[in-house]
Order: structure tokens, then sequence, then C-alpha cells
């Protein structure tokens, strides 16, 4: 027979109404990946793109040189931080449901990334989020109320009615303007991180994408023009290994890990259990301290599963088993990081219980008051003035010809 | 007063913000050590430095998304995209990101980014060197758009972007870059050295963005134009000898209604043109706000006289290119009508 070309379809490892299969999924053991210099070449360790970062092994404990030997504190308020995110999501999606918001989106079984993340990096490091990297805006400590705010297109929205939920900003907290454009904020951060090089400072920049966003042609924007110029700049790429109803497979991960890309493009690449908080930490720190010290940006991919719907528009028993993120071999961030710490003897049941609680009550509090500032079908709204603002910095002319329209037409 | 052609004034308005704001970058395709494949940014890498005028890799998008990023960042980036029509991998940073970072964060965030790009044809570009992609950029909200037809109007409106906290698409037409162009390239060439608006002065000034300019006063009729455009009808108006009011668009967002609209109620007669394409081209725009502001002064149909709604195409460059006899036939036309 002679040979021909093919067209090859990525598969699916499981569709609904089958078991859910793994078995793609490349790990290495817990502590098994060494951890090298942060000013190591990129030729030399090519290997922690390929292998997984991994420090809390199956008995909770933290191992290997990756071990980034965290105060017990820490990793109390990195559980609290974890487990608010996660609060918080269930509280807005029902909100949702409910009818007082349009959309929302969890970021359920990846709260690790964004918490880990942003407890190892410093205040004044720029954030260039994707939407579903709330738990920033926890570690960074903006208050509950702004967000749902934001959420309820209200008069204290941040951005005066104008995004979809959850596109929040934050300009004194230094998390940008989150676009529904997907990866647009990559090139962006490169962006951000080269005025701090050329200006001088040691600042860096930080953002995040999701593996089907890595598709996007402003990925290699990004990854080109951070490492052509060394930009002191962190890439993330969230691989929860679907893309709305598409998987990893069609983003090109198939054949190579994400984190390879790095490599690829001669910058630092590293895969880490994205569910393993100490790891995820660990290499953070890692990159940070390289692109802090002249030694160039770094691709971080971070293995983790989405646990919910990719929004409350979608439907993933359409074309994923309904058990599938419980049979995910990395289990939940939540509980691994609860798990490390009660054998540590710094946690209990109780304790955790006692911790849910009172989020939850914060949650409540801060909805109730959230509400009294309006939402999209009751109470106070938005003057609809501003809808002409800052689309310019000065309004010019025209539109203020059309806001004086608007006003005749709505008989004010 | 010293004379400069339309590059020369380029780099003199970049040479002056660089050393008037240590915030102002450039970024680019070529533009450093070599100085640009026009030579507008020519010495500016040697006196400002590799950190101050950058070359780049070849894409666009990346370049746009990097300067949204530097603008954030506190810096006032100048970036070149090295001709008009390689702009389109930028469109996403430029419409979906640029053009409404200030909106979409209430104020919180914005960048200051200036593109400049060269547009236009008659340098033999074919259809990948030689658009005029204006119109499209006026569609999106939140951007400025500009083009100079003089190197003084140059210098002081690339001035003004850079200062300016909005982000501006600034288009230089290419074919004026040496000289004024009538549309006849037959011709001679004439350079910027024997023109009045060669003169410009060695400081700084602005022209400011948003202000059209009465380039000559007239009573017969009205001729609204941009950029290569302006000589065209110059020399239209000259050789049919009608008394022609002919206006200076300059800025195409923020557009100076005022004085297209006094002009053509004081005349009753106008006619636009443009080198890009007509089809919902930025002609467009101009016919239907002169018609909805000045239709009880109007005596006749407004004219529009633009390229043909095809690809620019190499063999066939001046059946292209609106020139003389094409304006003058539109001016006929309107003068003629009612």
């Amino acid at each position: 027979m002679p040979r021909r070309s093919r067209l090859h379809i990525p598969q699916h490892h499981s569709r609904p109404g089958e078991e859910p299969d793994f078995s793609y999924l490349e790990t290495s053991p817990a502590g098994a990946v060494p951890r090298p210099d942060v000013n190591a070449r990129v030729r030399d360790i090519g290997n922690l793109s390929i292998d997984l970062v991994r420090v809390l092994d199956d008995n909770h404990v933290a191992v290997g040189q990756w071990n980034p030997h965290l105060e017990v504190q820490d990793l109390q308020i990195g559980l609290r931080h974890m487990l608010l995110t996660r609060i918080f999501d269930d509280r807005m999606q029902r909100a949702q449901r409910q009818g007082k918001t349009s959309f929302y989106m969890r970021c359920l079984g990846e709260e690790a990334v964004s918490v880990a993340q942003g407890m190892a990096l410093r205040p004044k490091d720029m954030l260039f989020p994707a939407y579903r990297n709330q738990g920033l805006y926890v570690v960074r400590g903006r208050p509950l109320v702004d967000l749902m705010c934001q959420l309820l297109s209200n008069t204290r929205d941040m951005c005066k009615g104008r995004q979809l939920p959850v596109m929040y900003h934050w300009a004194e907290g230094r998390i940008f303007s989150i676009s529904g454009n997907l990866t647009t904020q990559f090139p962006q951060a490169v962006g951000w991180a080269m005025a701090a090089a050329i200006k001088g400072e040691d600042d860096i920049a930080v953002s995040w994408i999701g593996e089907g966003s890595s598709a996007e042609a402003d990925f290699h924007h990004a990854m080109l023009f951070a490492s052509v110029y060394m930009a002191p700049v962190i890439l993330n790429i969230v691989n929860n290994q679907w893309a709305i109803s598409t998987f990893q497979g069609f983003a090109g991960g198939e054949q190579r890990s994400f984190a390879a890309r790095g490599p690829g493009y001669g910058m630092a690449g590293i895969r880490v259990d994205g569910n393993d908080f100490l790891a995820v930490h660990a290499v953070t720190q890692w990159a940070a301290e390289r692109a802090r010290t002249g030694a160039g940006p770094t691709l971080i991919e971070h293995v983790t599963y989405r646990g919910a719907a990719h929004s409350t528009s979608d439907d993933p028993a359409r074309y994923r088993p309904k058990d599938d993120y419980e049979k995910w071999p990395l289990g939940d961030p939540v509980l691994r990081l609860k798990n490390h710490l009660i054998a540590l003897g710094e946690w209990s049941e109780e304790r955790h219980q006692a911790l849910a609680q009172e989020l939850e009550v914060h949650v409540t509090e801060s909805w109730k008051e959230a509400v009294q500032y309006g939402t999209l079908t009751d109470g106070p709204r938005l003057n609809r003035d501003l809808m002409f603002q800052d689309v310019f910095k000065e309004m010019p002319e025209q539109l203020r010809k059309q806001r004086e329209q608007l006003r005749t037409e709505q008989g004010v | 007063m010293p004379q400069m052609n339309m590059i020369q004034a380029l780099n003199s308005a970049m040479d002056i913000m660089l050393a008037r704001d240590p915030n102002v970058v450039m970024l680019g395709e070529d533009i450093g050590y070599f100085g640009g494949v026009f030579r507008v940014t020519d010495g500016l890498q040697k006196k400002y430095g590799e950190h101050r005028v950058l070359d780049t890799p070849i894409a666009e998008g990346g370049i746009v998304g990097a300067a949204i990023g530097m603008g954030v960042n506190g810096l006032r980036p100048v970036a070149e995209v090295q001709f008009a029509d390689y702009i389109y991998p930028a469109c996403d940073q430029i419409f979906s990101e640029l053009a409404r970072l200030r909106y979409r964060s209430a104020g919180d965030f914005w960048a200051p980014v200036t593109i400049r790009t060269p547009c236009g044809g008659g340098i033999r570009g074919g259809q990948t060197h030689s658009q005029s992609p204006e119109g499209i950029f006026t569609h999106v909200c939140g951007i400025k758009v500009v083009m100079p037809s003089t190197p003084y109007d140059a210098k002081g409106l690339l001035i003004a972007a850079i200062e300016d906290d909005d982000p501006v698409i600034f288009f230089e037409p290419k074919r004026l870059y040496n000289g004024p162009f009538d549309g006849d390239a037959n011709k001679p060439a004439v350079p910027w050295s024997t023109h009045p608006k060669g003169e410009v002065p060695d400081g700084y000034y602005t022209v400011p963005i948003g202000k059209a300019e009465i380039v000559r006063k007239g009573s017969a009729v009205t001729m609204v134009a941009y950029g290569t455009m302006i000589y065209v009808c110059e020399a239209a108006a000259r050789a049919l000898g009608i008394d022609a009011e002919i206006i200076d668009v300059r800025s195409m967002v923020p557009l100076d209604t005022d004085t297209i609209c006094t002009s053509v109620k004081k005349t009753g007669r106008c006619l636009i043109a443009h080198e890009a394409t007509r089809f919902s081209g930025f002609g467009a725009e101009l016919s239907a706000t002169i018609q909805e502001e000045c239709f009880w002064d109007l005596e006749a149909p407004i004219g529009r006289v633009a390229g043909w709604d095809t690809p620019y195409p190499h063999a066939f460059e001046w059946e292209y290119f609106p020139g003389p006899l094409r304006v003058a036939a539109a001016l006929k036309a309107v003068m003629e009508a009612a």
C-alpha cells in the first residue's frame, strides 16, 4: 500500500456518557524535578518545560528542591484566599441564576494559580489577567463589594457600566483592565515590562491566558518580543484543558507541552502542577527573581482543570463526562493545601469549617451592601450621560450633541 | 526660515519630542540603526540611544500591543508601521484595545500611543504599498486620525499627536514626502524647497488636532480634501479657472465640521476628493454631514471623486489615481449641475 497524507483530527479522551480518561496526562512524581539556578541558560533547563514540577506528594508532604518553605501563616492565608475565591464564585453563580446579573465565570479548580502567584509577587508588580483570575483581586485585597458592584453594573461599578461582568480593573492595585478579546493583554504585558526596563525600574509584569487562547497571534507576538528584548515578564498559560467545548488538543497540546513553546522562543519554560499551591508559588518566585535580575522572561504552563462550566452561558454536560472533574488526577487545590496544613498539624476539619462559615458570612454581607447600590433590574442606576465619557480624554463636539440627543429622547 | 521636506519635518518633530520628554520612545521595523525605509527616523537612534529608538521584529500586532503596554507604564510611544498597507495585523490591538482602553476602564487606564504610517499611491507600489485606509480608522470610536499635506503641518501635527493623551493614527502621504504633487506624473517633480509650506521652523510648535485649514479662498465651490489630493484639487481648479475654496481637512477625527460647513454654506457647491476607494470611504461621511448641515444652501448635489473601488493596480497606477482630469471632470459636473 502506498503511503498517503492524512488529516489528523484531535480526539478527546472521553465524551458524555463515557468514563473519564486522563491517561494522556504526563506527570512527574512530587519532588522529582530539580530546581535550577534562576540564571540558568535556557538551553540547559529544557526539561522544566516537559516534566511537571510538583511539591506536594500523595501523603500531603512538601518534598524536593522546589519546596518554597513557606511560613505556616502564609499557607493559612493562601488557604483562606482560595476558599474565599471559591465561596465568592458560588455566591455570584447563584446571583446570576437569580437574574441579578447577566453573566458570571467561576474559576473552580484553578484557585491556586491566581492565589499562589499573587502571593509570590510584589505588590508593585503589574498584573495583566485573563477573565478567570479573580483570585488576584482577593490576594491584593480589593473589597468584594467592589467586585460585586462591577458584576451588577451598578452605581459603584468601577467600569461605569461599560464592561461585561468579571471584566474588572484596579489601577491602584496594579491589575490591568480585562479585555473580552483573548490574549490581547499578553503583548501589552510585555510592552509594560519593556517600559519598566527602559526606565530602570525593577517591577515586573505578569500575564495570564488560557491554553486555548495561546492559539492567537498575540501569543506569538508576546513570546517573540519578550524573548528578543529579554523583558522582565512572566507569561502564564493556564492549561485547564478546555476552551469552552474545545479540548486542549485543538490548541496544539497533543504533540508537545505548552510550556515547551518557551524554549522554542529562547526563553525559560516551566510546566507546573497548577493545583499544587506550593509548586505554583515556587515556580513563580523563581521566574520573578529571574525576570527581576535581568535573566529574562519565563513561560509557565499551569496544568489544571476547569472544574466548572466555561461561563454561566455554557453547559459542559454536552461535551464532557459529568464526573470528569472529580476524576482529574491532580486533585483539588483547596483540598490539597488543607490536607498539607493538617499533615503539618497546623489545621483541622473544625478550623476549616469555621473558616468557611466566616467567609460565607463575609460574602453574604458584602452582597447585601453591593445590591444597595443597584442591580441590573432594581435600585439606583448609573447616569446614562456616562455613556459618552472617556471615549476621548476631552469630549468632542459630536459626542456632546449625541448626549444631548439622548437626553431629549429620554425626556430629561 | 529653514526649508524642510516632509521627511525632514517629521524627523525634526520626533527629534524635538525625544529631547523634550524622556518618556517619548519610538519603535518600529528598520527605524533605528537604519533610520527607516523612508529615512524619517534617520539619526534618531544614534542621538537618543537604542533604548529610546527601538528596532523591532516584523510584527505590527506586536509593535502596537507592546506600545500599548509601554503607554500604560507611563511612556509616550511613537510606533511606526512601515506602510499603511501593513497595519491590518495590528487592527485588533488598535480597534479593540488602544481605542477603547480609556473607555472600558472608566478613565483609569489609557495609552498615549501615536502610530505613524505612510499611505497613498503614486510611487509604483502596487496593491500592497499604495493604500489609503484612513476611512477604516475613522469608523472606530476612541482614536484620532490625522493626515498632513505640508511639511509645516506634518511637524506641528506630529508634535501635537505625540503630546496628545488619546491615541492618534498619523497618516503620512508618502507621495508628498519630497514635494507637492498635483497628480500629473509626467511633469518634473517639484521639491518642497520651492514651496511656501516647505518653510518649517526649527523649534517646537504645534498644529492643533481637530482644525481644518482653508488653503485657498474662493467663492464658486468648496473642495474638501486631504493629503495628496489637496494639490490635485488646486491643479484642477486652476485648469478650469474656477474660483474654488479648497479646504484641507487635516484631522478626520475629530472633524472640523464648522470650517467645512461654513464654507459650503457660502459657496453653495461642494466637491469631496480622496485617493482612497470611494464606497464607504471617508468622503461618504463628509458628504452625509455636509448634506445634513448645508442642504438648504446647496445649489447642486455634492460631488465625490475618489480612487476606483478596486485594489491599487501596479500597471495602471495613473488610470487608478484620481488625478487632475478626473477631479476636473467632477468639478465641472458640480459647477454645471442645477
